[in-house]
């Protein structure tokens, strides 16, 4: 049983006459009540019977009795059953609590009578722009042709414009999410409607408003979730959203960027960036989990996402088992899947323009040195190729050791093995791992460990360092004779490496870094490193190690391989080989990977494209001694190499030959695939564009589709949601056949087609919307009228509701004169109480508050930490990102009353509105309470409303006066320090006017948008 | 279709007496048109008012004392003798198959257990030694030992025993406790949570609405700083100049509520209200200098203002009395993946009293009858070692839980596990099942305690979960 209140829409002036509406009656009654067990899901169809299709209702099912006879109710089983005094035969089984009203048994007997007509729901058909309802005004704007015949046919009517300082404020709070300024009100009067719209709609302000609303769907959080909830870089990815909506990018773009903009041709950086959107998901890096698990809950939730935020389906549904209610089997839901499960979950740097600039530089300079050796050289290609061709040409040959056994010591971390024999390590970032092999051990020389770069990997790793970078502790090789149950420790010599940082010694004299030598020189604080510096950090290496005499060990004898680590390698590969001398090619192993790959194609071609390769010319280079100074040109310019202060977490097509199949899940179990599933959409949406790509970028356009019966309503309801407080459909997150029917659904089908007709322009639906009469009326409400439209379905007044979290902090911080405007960057830490604090798992210590002018920046720019929400953003229903969020609820709360009262930043404001209304707001009481009024409601007060503020100082005046108060506490927080007050203001005025201003905050009207 | 009663009770009821009160215009779940009554509609106005159950309740609230990390089934409440013979061993091949530990090789040599059990109580309940409080209050408890669950990571398996998912984003227990029964807490939040030891794996989320509305999210109480968050008027401002300041805000509200005509601004009023209640109840509640020395002692609280799970003990009691339907403890403490022996004793020390000094008070009081107390954590702990001999692993086969209080079948030790303490022999109690349980104890049928969200009605145990008769009185 549905407690009533959860799921109450209220029905008001349902014409009673109307004729029975399949979408609007009938619809609902058999999704609620009879399609779980006769609908689309055939493994949990019961009695074969499906009465989601007409044919189905018709034919019947086992029993082959018809359920539906049209125009005969009294011949349909359906009626017979819903009807049955019997409770065996009564349906839906008593047991379900999911009995009929005679109502809708009416309801179902006139459907029959009528014919029994069934529609397909009408959102997966796309929507259509219906002529526009003829009303009394000839020239009515097109929303008010919809909204004003609804209500003429329910003999109602909109009310009356807003007054100009309510509409202005309105119109200021949701265009830009901050209140106007008194002047700003002022002026508003004085100017046209449509020139303020305009003025507002290019406001950089207009971006930070309206991305807050997909940062809600997009689940954005600048920390990973669980446990120690780490913090993560994804700032650039928001302002990817604000600079979006600032320039109006066409809605189409905007998701394909977003889904897909890596596989655009020549992708962007900012277009990289886009991807961060899917990237959003929750990462647990727990110790000990098993990686892959949580990348398919990460998976799952990018699904759940996509529904929310971009089809209106709740996909989710259909991850366990086919969707019960609405056509999306779980083989599309697996196909649809399928198209993301092909990325890297890739991190990369974001440079400025500035460094993009230099890092441009620094290849052209790079470049300019190399022509210049290639020409005072004309026959260089002859001496590069016998140097390529002695290095391909390296004498010892290097198997591969394939895993049986994989593990770490701490069993906190999980390698995996790759296809090539490389192993993986995701998950948590552990200090050692191992490898158990059962290879032939005979005459074994030696072993060589690579490091490898790979997608997954932050810039690629090789190393999961905080700049990809590693730092290897310890190697150790033992072997494990047949029979005998202890391991045998190998005794290594002669560590070579392809390139070592130099020693760098710490002051504790122990502590030590660089020299290949520390590989095995038993020591735990001493590591090899070889980090090539900016720009050349994210290479592969190789390292070799000797035995003392070739290894004679029975057959079955096993081996085990041990890293111990400083900073964890990412990706690694370990050989052994049996030559006489266990030695490397001299130079960068990728570099001789490279000329390897280059001889494998056979191509002579390839061969000689590869010299043109600026690092491979350079490896050669610094072999050639006359060439010693122009090395050293190149090495200067790399030093050149900016570090980029951030970095985002995006997604990277896999490459061709690592391409990774996706599997129908049994019951959706990350761990139980059944078979695999090609990349599809599910068949009752629009089709696949003929020719277009089966990855993800045709994936994109096939979402961002004109044909997408989803697409542009999800997008327009959203709007229209922000805007009233309610979607024209009040449920943005599911379109599908449990969804109640909108009763202004022409008017949501007109607008989509018409957002579509317009470039899937964003601002172009909002100025539709704020220029219509509809939008405009008061948001007053008589006694009647709140009877007969509690909820204000059908829109005969304006819309009235607290503001969301951030923009009830803006008002605050704006009215007060605070609000700092700068676009962009890095979250700002607020002020959080430390008993909030110490409750982290893991303490975060960088929690430090923003001071100065950064601290009162747009609530858009606070630092959002999942596993500890924002206390103010969460009591006033800001989500924490755990999962999209298309819709937030707005509750009243005590906790919320306390916060905007007493919360650091909301008394700061008060305190700050208190300064700006004497400085600013005139010479007396009267007028800066009127003053006050304004910068907090846009209005002027009442007589009454004077009054009462005007007692309110006189109380605390006397109280000041008397001795009870400290004026300088109060308007300060601290005891002993005076405010910087204008002339003639006294601390007794600053400590009333602060009482003051703090009631002013907090009142309802300025709480609310009206 | 509606339960009427339900409905015609809630709107009998005046707005401002409620602890929590709500837009119902915006947050609601949907319904396709013509399935409701008006009656039902004017229901919406204040989800948390109390609503009768499904069916006659056992119990009224509940005290989960969550003990984070995972306590030792083993060290605690499964006396094992047959695992102490085969210390040193490998566990048997076939009850590996398909088993996955989070850290170990599963291959792993048997650890015996570390502590002594005997039998206490009228009903001979074995417990460690390390439980000398909880032994005396067997006869009170029902100790489920044979507990199951999906996750073997903390972050997720705590999320599922809280919300009975492993996928963040569903409503916590304390949540669905409240959506079904409403609060009667006159100047209190419903859903209080209090934290001893360190912030857990599962963050805030462990007590979150998840997809219900914001009101049913648990309210932590804090032990050191303001006991709710931002309680403490601004410096300089007094409580004369509090109750001024919130005096004129009920003024101007006013003068809007009558021009402006939303009721919603009459839900403001009384949250304010409620606002300035609280900030005497909640310091009062948190004053513990009306307790007698005796019953500090016996909850073994020695410094009260320290923020240890002994006083949240003591806090919990204090708060059940006050009306609060669900009072939840997290006390992050038992991930004993080494130092077993001397960590699981320093953690009995800390809990062990107090949770047996609860349940005893609350029995002298007349509370036990209908409060229902339960003590557990997110999942068990390996027979098999980690590391040299003093650490056990996650393990999601077994673990043990118990219960006390309304409805509760008392004195009897519920299933059996293996010898080794490894899985479960004989009747086995899923995560969904205790869920199913306990709300069947609050009067509430798990199946018909649904939210619809995204077109699907969704439950606290999802499509699973039964009631298990052995628990029951």
């Amino acid at each position: 049983m549905n407690w009533v209140w959860a799921i109450a829409g209220v029905i008001v002036g349902a014409a009673p006459d109307a004729d029975v509406d399949f979408q609007r009656d009938v619809r609902p009654i058999l999704a609620e009540h009879c399609l779980a067990c006769h609908g689309a899901d055939a493994i949990n169809r019961l009695g074969g019977l499906r009465l989601d299709a007409r044919d189905g209702a018709l034919r019947g099912g086992e029993s082959e009795t018809p359920a539906i006879v049209p125009g005969k109710p009294d011949e349909s089983e359906l009626i017979r059953r819903v009807e049955s005094g019997d409770a065996e035969e009564l349906m839906p089984p008593p047991s379900h609590n999911k009995p009929l009203s005679a109502a809708q048994v009416a309801t179902l007997r006139r459907w029959i009578v009528d014919g029994a007509a069934y529609e397909g729901h009408w959102a997966f058909r796309g929507p259509r722009k219906a002529p526009l309802p003829s009303v009394a005004q000839a020239a009515a704007h097109p929303i008010d042709a919809f909204i004003g015949k609804a209500l003429a046919d329910r003999k109602a009517a909109m009310s009356p414009p807003a007054p100009p300082p309510i509409l202005c404020r309105r119109l200021y709070l949701d265009l830009i999410g901050v209140p106007p300024s008194p002047e700003e009100v002022d002026a508003f009067e004085r100017e046209s409607y449509d020139a303020t719209v305009e003025r507002l709609l290019a406001s950089e302000r207009f971006g930070e408003k309206w991305a807050r609303h997909w940062l809600d769907v997009a689940r954005y959080s600048d920390t990973n979730g669980y446990e120690k909830d780490l913090r993560r870089e994804q700032w650039k990815w928001r302002d990817w959203v604000v600079d979006a909506f600032n320039a109006d990018m066409p809605y189409d773009r905007f998701l394909i960027e977003q889904i897909a903009g890596d596989l655009l041709d020549d992708a962007s950086q900012p277009q990289r960036i886009a991807t961060g959107f899917l990237r959003n998901s929750m990462i647990n890096e727990e110790g000990a989990i098993v990686a892959e698990q949580f990348r398919m809950v990460e998976m799952f939730d990018r699904m759940d996402c996509l529904g929310k935020a971009i089809l209106g389906l709740t996909a989710q549904c259909a991850q366990c088992h086919s969707h019960k209610f609405d056509p999306l089997t779980q083989e599309e839901y697996y196909g649809v899947f399928a198209f993301l499960n092909n990325a890297y979950e890739a991190q990369s740097w974001v440079y400025s323009d500035d460094e993009r600039g230099r890092i441009d530089r620094i290849a052209e300079s790079i470049r300019t040195v190399q022509d210049r050796v290639r020409s005072e050289r004309p026959r260089w290609i002859e001496e590069f190729t016998a140097w390529s061709d002695a290095i391909v040409a390296h004498p010892v040959v290097w198997e591969p050791i394939r895993a049986v056994e994989l593990g770490s010591v701490s069993g906190l971390n999980h390698p995996t093995r790759e296809s090539d024999d490389s192993i993986l390590m995701k998950g948590h970032t552990s200090a050692d791992i191992f490898l158990v092999a059962d290879p032939d051990l005979a005459g074994v020389t030696g072993f060589r460990i690579e490091t490898l770069t790979h997608g997954d990997l932050p810039f690629r790793g090789p190393g999961r360092g905080r700049l990809g970078n590693w730092a290897i502790r310890e190697w150790e090789v033992w072997i494990q004779r047949p029979g005998i149950a202890d391991w045998e420790k190998l005794k290594l010599t002669q560590p070579i490496a392809d390139f070592s940082e130099p020693e760098r010694k710490q002051a504790d004299g122990k502590t030590s870094s660089g020299p290949v030598a520390h590989l095995v020189d038993g020591v735990e604080e001493t590591t090899w490193n070889a980090d090539r510096g900016p720009g050349r950090r994210n290479e592969p290496s190789a390292a070799a190690v000797s035995l003392e005499t070739p290894l004679a060990v029975p057959p079955g004898t096993r081996l085990k391989l041990v890293l111990r680590m400083a900073d964890m390698v990412g990706r690694c590969r370990f050989s052994l080989t049996r030559g006489t001398s266990p030695s490397l090619p001299a130079t960068d192993h990728g570099v001789a990977a490279a000329l390897l790959a280059a001889r494998d194609t056979g191509s002579p071609d390839a061969r000689t494209a590869v010299a043109s390769d600026p690092a491979v010319f350079s490896a050669w280079m610094r072999t050639v001694p006359e060439w010693q100074p122009a090395v050293a040109e190149i090495d200067a310019a790399w030093a050149r190499f900016p570090e980029a202060a951030t970095s985002i977490l995006h997604l990277i097509e896999r490459e061709p030959g690592d391409a990774r199949p996706t599997f129908f899940l049994d019951r959706g179990n990350w761990d139980q695939p059944t078979h695999a599933v090609e990349p599809h959409t599910p068949a009752a949406l629009h089709a696949w564009p003929a020719g277009a790509p089966r990855n993800r970028l045709g994936f994109a356009h096939w979402l961002a589709a004109r044909e997408s019966p989803l697409t542009a309503r999800v997008a327009v309801n959203r709007i229209w949601q922000s805007i009233f407080g309610t979607g024209l459909l009040e449920t943005p997150e599911d379109f599908g056949t449990r969804s109640p029917v909108p009763v202004h659904r022409e008017l949501l089908d007109w607008l989509s087609v018409d957002f579509m007709e317009h470039g899937w322009s964003h601002k172009h639906v909002i100025r539709m919307i704020v220029t219509s009469s509809a939008y405009r009326q008061t948001s007053d409400v008589t006694p009647g009228l709140l009877e007969w439209d509690p909820r204000n379905v059908w829109l005969s007044r304006g819309p009235r509701f607290r503001a969301d979290a951030e923009v009830v902090r803006d008002v605050a911080l704006g009215a007060a004169g605070l609000l700092h405007h700068r676009l962009g960057g890095p979250p700002v830490i607020p002020p959080i109480p430390k008993n909030v604090l110490e409750y982290n798992y893991t303490y975060p210590d960088y929690w430090t508050p923003a001071e100065g002018t950064d601290r009162y920046r747009r609530a858009l720019y606070g630092f959002r930490k999942r596993s500890m929400p924002d206390p103010v953003m969460n009591v006033l229903d800001g989500p924490n990102g755990d999962t999209a969020c298309a819709r937030r609820v707005r509750s009243n709360t005590p906790l919320a009353a306390l916060a905007v009262l007493n919360e650091p930043i909301f008394v700061e404001a008060a305190r700050g509105l208190a300064l700006r209304v004497l400085r600013e707001g005139g010479a007396t009481d009267a007028e800066r309470t009127k003053y006050a009024f304004r910068l907090c409601a846009a209005r002027f007060p009442t007589s009454a409303e004077c009054d009462t503020i005007m007692s309110l100082l006189d109380h605390a005046r006397a109280r000041v006066g008397d001795g009870w108060l400290n004026p300088r506490a109060i308007a300060t927080g601290d005891s002993a320090k005076l405010p910087d007050l204008p002339e003639g203001v006294t601390p007794r005025d600053a400590a009333a006017w602060t009482l003051a201003a703090r009631v002013l905050i907090n009142l309802d009207e300025t709480l609310t948008k009206n | 279709m509606m339960d009427a009663r339900r409905s015609t009770e809630t709107s009998a009821r005046t707005v401002c007496r409620r602890w929590f009160v709500r837009d119902c215009g915006v947050a609601l779940g949907a319904i396709a048109a013509g399935l409701l009554d008006r009656r039902a509609a004017r229901a919406c106005d204040d989800p948390p008012a109390p609503r009768a159950p499904h069916h006659a309740a056992k119990a009224k609230r509940v005290i989960y004392l969550f003990q984070a990390g995972a306590p030792s089934h083993l060290e605690l409440f499964d006396h094992k003798p047959e695992l102490a013979k085969r210390n040193g061993q490998l566990p048997p091949a076939e009850i590996l198959k398909g088993y996955r530990a989070a850290f170990i090789n599963p291959n792993s040599a048997l650890l015996g257990p570390k502590f002594a059990f005997a039998r206490h109580g009228q009903c001979g309940m074995e417990l460690s030694e390390v439980l000398p409080h909880t032994a005396r209050i067997a006869d009170d408890l029902c100790l489920i030992r044979t507990m199951r669950t999906e996750a073997v990571n903390h972050a997720p398996a705590q999320i599922m025993i809280n919300t009975g998912s492993q996928q963040f984003g569903r409503p916590s227990f304390g949540a669905w406790t409240i959506y079904g029964l409403g609060s009667e807490a006159e100047e209190l939040p419903g859903f209080v949570v209090l934290t001893s030891a360190k912030g857990t794996s599962g963050g805030a989320s462990n007590y979150g609405c998840g997809f219900l509305p914001t009101v049913f999210s648990g309210t932590p109480f804090r032990s050191a700083g303001d006991p709710v968050l931002y309680l403490s008027n601004p410096p300089g401002i007094d409580a004369e100049s509090q109750r001024a300041s919130l005096d004129a805000i009920r003024r101007l509200n006013g003068l809007s509520r009558e021009r402006v005509g939303d009721p919603e601004i009459d839900a403001r009023l009384s949250a304010y209200e409620m606002a300035f209640r609280l900030q005497t109840s909640a310091p009062e509640l948190m004053d513990l200098s009306d307790e007698t020395q005796a019953t500090l002692d016996a909850y073994g609280v020695r410094d009260p203002n320290a923020g240890t799970f002994a006083r949240n003990c003591l806090l919990a009691r204090r708060l059940v009395e006050r009306g609060v339907r669900f009072v939840q403890l997290f006390h992050e403490v038992w991930d004993q993946h080494g130092n077993l022996t001397a960590g699981v004793k320093q953690n009995a020390l800390d809990t062990d009293q107090p949770s047996a000094a609860l349940v005893a008070d609350l029995k002298q009081r007349g509370l036990l009858d209908d409060t229902i107390v339960v003590w557990g954590g997110e999942f068990g702990r390996t027979p098999m070692v980690q590391g040299g001999n003093d650490g056990r692993d996650h393990h999601n086969r077994s673990f043990s839980v118990w219960l006390a209080g309304g409805g509760v079948r008392a004195g009897v030790t519920h299933g059996m596990t293996d010898d080794l303490g490894f899985n479960v022999a004989t009747d086995p109690v899923h995560v969904h099942d205790l869920h199913a349980t306990l709300l069947h104890l609050l009067g509430l049928d798990h199946t018909r305690l649904t939210f619809r969200f995204q077109g699907r009605d969704y439950r606290l145990t999802d499509v699973h979960g039964s009631v298990v008769d052995g628990l029951l009185a």
